[in-house]
């Protein structure tokens, strides 16, 4: 049977929903960028991008004039907000790796119920390994939560009680936003526990699809 | 009278030699030096170590270098972008070295040699892969990693404006990686959009103090 799933931009809007009014965020590639698109009214929330941007708008529509250098970490073409600033690497990096910014949403290929993160190499040698900024964002943001599909395409689970790829870091998540549901990870005890299920995705249904032992 | 302008690319890095390391400024396609990777191209030079975020998408940029068989290893953090096909054919057929660090180390490792110091320990990485083999300390109760300097030949830059003495002024998110780069290079070659009057840019909005910088080539307008 197959479980109903939010979209994408159902999956971002719901996390950003959770991000508080004054935070400073950055959002990983894939997913994650999407998040700035979905501010929830009257919240003002400061969007951080690795390649040297504060201040993150929405992306920029079609056929409107746009400076190609102003792109996000996904490469993708943003705006800037009244107020957003720009700066090198190194400074972005001193931002990120400085326990500067409040939280860091980023995408994952694992989870563990002890938090820790696999988001960039796999165990195909013929696939490059690319780590960009995940790995200083897992051991600098004061929050790490994870934006992923509960399933790979062909099923298998991502939220699992031991990642077997290599990690990106070790005890940093706290929690996890799929397209099932919303997860708090207990890093102490190496529980998750389910603030949310989605529509019409039972207790059990989840749980099936899931590769540690949830807490309702 | 300094003037650090030079007439073409291509005479600004005429005299890079085989094995040379270079540092590629740009983050994707924004702020990266498409005219003087095209001049190295030309002038061809073998066996180059290239020190850049990411590895090239299509056929422009850090592809070209790859695809021209110039590069036999390649320093970056991110080297799966989409259309980055060259770095992937080179790397599936055991044809390019990489060696993979976290971005903000890959900064940090430039500014330590910019800087003049001899590395950093940095909580990075820590208890991963990418950490095997290093020597690391408990700092405060946290692991740490050491990490070195990193520095090179040649920096291949990109910038909005320049002045005679190569103080540079950048244009939105085209900053990037461009003044660390211009720190850690032997020779920081640096490809404008304009060349203004000494004097006419603001001096709080330098970004890259002219010190750093060694030749300076204005881009054809397309």
């Amino acid at each position: 049977m197959s479980l109903p799933r939010l979209t994408t931009h159902e999956m971002a809007a719901r996390l950003a929903a959770d991000i508080p009014d004054g935070a400073y965020v950055n959002l990983g590639i894939g997913m994650p960028v999407i998040v700035a698109n979905h501010v929830p009214a009257g919240r003002q929330v400061i969007y951080h991008s690795e390649n040297g941007i504060l201040g993150v708008g929405r992306s920029p529509e079609p056929g409107e004039d746009h400076d190609p250098d102003l792109i996000n970490a996904a490469k993708d073409p943003v705006t800037l907000i009244a107020g957003g600033c720009y700066f090198d690497t190194a400074e972005s990096f001193a931002m990120m790796r400085g326990g500067h910014l409040d939280l860091a949403v980023l995408g994952a290929f694992q989870v563990s119920a002890t938090g820790d993160l696999a988001n960039w190499a796999t165990y195909d040698a013929t696939y490059p390994p690319a780590v960009g900024g995940a790995m200083d964002l897992a051991v600098g943001a004061k929050t790490v939560y994870v934006l992923m599909r509960h399933t790979t395409k062909d099923g298998t689970a991502k939220l699992v009680e031991t990642c077997d790829l290599p990690l990106t870091g070790a005890a940093c998540v706290s929690r996890v936003y799929t397209d099932l549901g919303v997860f708090e990870i207990d890093r102490d005890n190496a529980a998750a526990k389910v603030i949310e299920r989605f529509d019409g995705v039972s207790a059990n249904a989840l749980q099936a699809v899931t590769g540690l032992t949830l807490v309702e | 009278m300094i003037d650090k302008f030079w007439p073409d690319m291509g005479a600004a890095v005429a005299d890079m030699p085989d094995g040379a390391s270079v540092m590629i400024g740009g983050f994707g396609n924004s702020g990266i030096p498409l005219a003087l990777i095209d001049a190295v191209c030309a002038a061809g030079p073998r066996h180059l170590t290239v020190i850049s975020n990411n590895t090239g998408s299509g056929e422009t940029g850090v592809s070209a270098l790859l695809r021209q068989g110039l590069v036999d290893k390649v320093v970056c953090s991110y080297p799966r972008s989409r259309g980055s096909v060259w770095f992937e054919r080179l790397y599936q057929q055991n044809a390019i070295e990489l060696e993979l660090v976290p971005q903000g180390t890959l900064a940090e490792r430039m500014r330590a040699a910019g800087a003049g110091l001899g590395g950093f320990f940095t909580p990075t990485g820590y208890g991963t892969a990418l950490a095997d083999g290093k020597e690391t300390r408990m700092i405060d109760g946290r692991g740490h990693v050491l990490e070195g300097p990193l520095a090179a030949d040649y920096a291949l830059l990109s910038a909005y404006k320049a002045d005679p003495w190569g103080n540079l002024v950048y244009s939105t998110a085209a900053r990037n990686f461009n003044p660390v780069m211009a720190t850690a290079a032997s020779c920081a070659v640096v490809e404008v959009g304009e060349r203004v009057a000494l004097g006419e840019l603001n001096p709080e909005a330098v970004a890259s103090p002219g010190i750093f910088i060694d030749r300076v080539v204005v881009r054809e307008q397309p």
